[in-house]
Order: structure tokens, then sequence, then C-alpha cells
């Protein structure tokens, strides 16, 4: 019996049909999802603490409401995600617990401080860059809920993108000190953004299983090599250049060759020891806990309503 | 240092202190993204901090412009945002009095939606288009911000013991910078003419509504805090631009 379900389940997935919340599924691809999906989703809701850094000192009105918007889209995020998570039968409230008993985790870049407002615009074009490598392939993913919220959220991402990349366009085109700026901003985000996806594919143990289900449709490697080529690029009409003294255009294989990878660094941020990770945190439990008053009157409040009618 | 001190025309100095409330509510709005109590909360919060933000920009470019008719001299909406001290700012004090927990926050947001709603509803009908248009552009998004606090406002109020002492208190802190809205400067008064008293009769019950439903009570105040519109502020305001202001102080004359 369990074989055949199973086997109906892979099928499924090997034509392309999507699993839906009240389709039958393996525990360890509901776990699995529910893992990632939650992560995905407190990366969105921390990844507004480093760019709402900013937001009272952005240098115009007009740079203050494109990254008011770009943020309020990133909770919007956070939103569609919680919602896709508990259609596999765990509540946001749970999935915050887990996040603020540091037992969840989000993506290790948001542990590293926003330090200049060219932050702002290393953030939008590399970390939301890494970000829709990531995720565009996620809106063919094979859970149903996943994949369509992921279409919402690939769209706005772009969007992040295209933003931040021209915020540093202009910094490039300014004073000595804003193509300083840039060039800082740059330096500082490039390493921290090529770990945005994962562990070398040899020592990734979901991959394997991940592929099989559809849940992930190519390797951390591959998606990291098709970033790193792109930026390379783009990096050029800044007229900035990236902090790797390997990088170099390979003819043979068509492709960027990079320098390697400080994977202690990773191991360091994603055991909690990054630069801001008690900070993100803390705010996070702050923002919770200060809110309990809050939520617990809105529900009072909303009893007593429903009992009056 | 630019100061916007020597204008005479009412017209302009409205416009100025229509922006700076504006702005200023919205940036103390804006300091509560990403540490709201709900997420659909913080994005609702934020919301109403983009369209306070965006009305005063609407304000400032007008003021810009006739500015530039009157004197020549050339400004925008960042240079009148970003470049002028506290005495120059003419919003009223409870804007820029610190947000303290949620409660407080939706109670300020309340007041000044409720003197804005009242205030753009008579300008919707002023002779001048540009300062009509704006205004009634505006009205639409504070009447959700009117809507939004209010429901916010009887929840905590009506909600547990707790939330409603936590609302008596704020009420109790803030209502001494509530006259100030309907004590209406020469500039006002020159624009709004008799309309200044709609204005008064209608905030007042606007929000005598509200409180009521809510079961608070507005306590009898012997004092009323006021100066803002004339540019006497209290200590937060300077904070509150030296913040805003840096990136613009430390790099004069860069693009962003
Ligand atoms: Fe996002
Ligand atoms: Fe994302
Ligand atoms: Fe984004």
């Amino acid at each position: 019996m369990g074989t055949n379900l199973e086997e109906q389940f892979q099928q499924k997935i090997d034509q392309e049909i999507k699993i839906e919340p009240k389709d039958w599924m393996p525990q360890k691809y509901r776990h699995t999802l529910i893992r990632q999906i939650s992560q995905h989703a407190h990366s969105e809701v921390v990844g507004m603490l480093p760019e709402g850094n900013w937001i009272s000192r952005a240098p115009s009105l007009k740079r203050k409401v494109i990254l008011l918007a770009k943020i309020q889209d990133e909770a919007g995020h956070g939103l569609y995600l919680y919602s896709a998570a508990e259609t596999l039968g765990i509540s946001r409230d749970e999935m915050y617990h887990q996040l603020h008993a540091g037992k969840a985790k989000y993506s290790s870049i948001f542990n590293y401080p926003t330090l200049t407002w060219a932050d702002m615009g290393a953030v939008g074009w590399l970390v939301d860059g890494a970000a829709i490598m990531n995720q565009v392939p996620l809106c063919r993913t094979s859970y149903g809920p996943y994949a369509r919220a992921m279409v919402r959220v690939c769209k706005e991402e772009s969007f992040h993108q295209r933003q931040g990349f021209e915020s540093l366009l202009v910094l490039s085109k300014g004073t000595d000190e804003q193509k300083r700026m840039c060039q800082d901003a740059i330096n500082r985000w490039w390493w921290p953004c090529l770990m945005m996806f994962g562990p070398p594919d040899d020592e990734s143990t979901n991959t394997i299983q991940s592929m099989q289900w559809k849940i992930k449709r190519f390797s951390n490697d591959e998606l990291r090599q098709k970033f790193v080529n792109m930026i390379a690029e783009q990096v050029k009409i800044l007229g900035m250049t990236l902090p790797d003294p390997d990088l170099k255009w390979n003819e043979e294989k068509k492709q960027y060759d990079f320098g390697a990878i400080n994977w202690e660094e990773f191991k360091q941020v994603i055991q909690g020891n990054g630069p801001c990770n008690k900070e993100r945190l803390d705010a996070r439990r702050k923002a919770w806990d200060e809110g309990a008053w809050v939520r617990e009157a809105a529900l009072a409040y909303s009893e007593k309503k429903s009992k009056q009618s | 240092m630019m100061t916007t001190q020597e204008i005479e025309n009412p017209l302009i100095k409205f416009l100025l202190h229509l922006g700076d409330n504006a702005l200023i509510m919205g940036h103390r709005n804006s300091e509560w993204c990403g540490h709201g109590p709900i997420l659909e909360q913080d994005i609702a919060l934020t919301n109403i901090a983009l369209d306070q933000i965006g009305q005063a920009r609407n304000f400032y470019q007008y003021a810009a412009k006739l500015i530039l008719e009157s004197s020549g001299e050339q400004l925008t909406e960042d240079s009148l945002a970003y470049l002028r001290d506290s005495w120059d700012f003419k919003n009223c004090l409870l804007v820029e009095l610190p947000n303290g927990h949620w409660g407080r926050t939706v109670l300020k947001q309340l007041i000044v939606s409720a003197y804005q709603f009242c205030v753009y509803q008579e300008l919707e009908k002023n002779a001048d288009k540009q300062l009509a248009a704006i205004a009634s552009k505006s009205l639409k998004e504070i009447t959700y911000h009117f809507r939004w606090s209010s429901e916010w406002v009887i929840r905590l109020g009506d909600g547990t013991s707790e939330s409603t002492q936590k609302m008596k208190d704020a009420l109790d802190a803030i209502w001494p910078y509530t006259n100030e809205w309907t004590n209406f400067s020469d500039y006002e008064l020159n624009i709004l003419g008799d309309s200044h008293l709609t204005i008064r009769e209608n905030f007042e019950e606007k929000l005598g509504a509200v409180l009521s439903e809510a079961g608070l009570t507005a306590p009898t105040i012997a004092f009323s805090q006021d100066g803002g519109k004339k540019g006497n502020h209290t200590e937060h305001l300077g904070y509150i631009l030296a913040e805003m202001q840096f990136l613009q102080r430390a790099y004069p004359n860069a693009a962003w």
C-alpha cells in the first residue's frame, strides 16, 4: 500500500502534475517543504531589518518611498510564504516560535550589517539578484501552493533587483565619495551573496532527494555559476569590480571561473556567529513580545463582537 | 543654509505646514516598518507612511513652484525636506512625538487622520486648483487611514483590561497636543477663511465619536502644547531631522 502511494506520487511528479495540499504525500516530502518554505518566509521577514536600518536616513524622498515600498513587498512575500507553509499543516505562530527559539534558519545573508547608503543598492542588486536565481526555478516546483506563491514573489524580486542596480548606477556616476561607497558595498556583499546558494554540491545533503521530488530543479553550484556569470557582466556597466582576483572568463567552458569561497565564514554565520545574528533575532523577538498585548486585545475584542452578533 | 523664514506668502506657509505634518508623521510611522506586532499590520502602517510621505512630496513640490515664482529661488521637494532646520518646520507637535507602543501610535494616527480628513475636505473646494487637487487625492488615502486607526483605537480601548489601561494612559499623555490642530495660525486662517469653523467642529465630532465607541474619555486639561506652526518645536524634532538629513548634510550637492 505504502509503496503504491509513493509510486503514484513519484509518477505525478515525473509528469509535472502539481501536488496539492489535500493530496497524499510522503512525510519526508511534507517536512522538507515545511522546512524550506518556512525558512524562506523567515528570510523575507528578517530581511526587512537590514534594509529597514536605512529608511529614516534615505537621502531623498523618492529613495525613501522606493525603499519603504520594497521592504513592504518583502513583508508581503513573508505573508504568501507563511500561508503556503500553513497548507502543509503548520501554523504561522508555530513557525514564529521556531524562529524565535533559534530552531528555524533564515538566509545567512541577513546577518550582515548595512553600513552605508550604497548597501541599499547592493542588497537590491546582489541579494535580491541571488534570490531570483534561486527562486525562478521554484515557480515550477512540484508543490502547487509554493510554486504559485513564487510566481508573485519573483515578479517583485526582479523589480527590486533593477531598482537596486539603478540606485548603484547613480552612485557610480556621482562624486568620488559616492563611487567609493558603491565599490565598498559591492566588496562587502559579494562573497556573502555567493554563499546564499548554499554549500557546494558534494557537501549538500538534501540536494539529491529534493531534485528527485522536483522541489529543487538546479543544484547549488549550478545556480551559483549562473549568478556569477550574470553579475560579472553587469558590474562592468557600473564601472566597478568584483573583489575576486581569480574571476576570469573561461572561453572553453563559456563561463566565469571564480575564486574559493570561505566556507568557514559561512559555517560560523549559520551557527549564529555572524556580525548581526544576535541583533536580528533580538529585533524579531522584541517585536513579537511587545506585540503580545496587542494581539491578545485584538482577539478579545473580536470574540466580544462575535458573541454580540 | 537655506531658510524659509522670510516667506510671508500665506499659501506657501500653509503648504509647508501641511507638507511638514505629513512628512514627520510618515517618518514616525516608517519607524515601525519591520517591527510591527502583526505582519499584516506592519504592511498596513507602512502603507500609511508611504501615503503620508507621498502627500508631503506633493505639498513641497507645489510650495517650491510658488517660491520660484515669487522669489526666483530654486528649491525642490528635497531641499525643503532635507535642508531646513527645525525652526523652519511648521508641523504640529503631535506628529514629532515618539511612537511609544502600538496603542499610542494608532491613537496619534487617529488624531492626525481626523484632522487631515477635515481640512482636506474643505481644501478640496478651494479656489486654488492645484491645492484642491492635492487635497482631493489625499482625501481618498486619509479616508482609509482614519478607518484603520479608528478600528485599532476601538479594538484596543475595548479589548482586554490591560489594553484599555494602556490606551487611557496614552490618551492622557498625548491629549495636550490635540488642540494645536484647530488652534489656527494666521496663514491657515488666510487660506481657510470661515471654513476653519467647520473644520474645528467636524474634527471634534469625528474624534469624539471614535473615542466614545472605544470607551475612552478625553481628559480635562488645563493647558495645551503648541508652537509647532510657528517653528517652536519639541526636542524630538531635532533628532528626527539629524537622522533624516544626515546624507544630504554629509555630502552636500550630491545626487542620489
Ligand atoms: Fe522578497
Ligand atoms: Fe525572497
Ligand atoms: Fe526583494
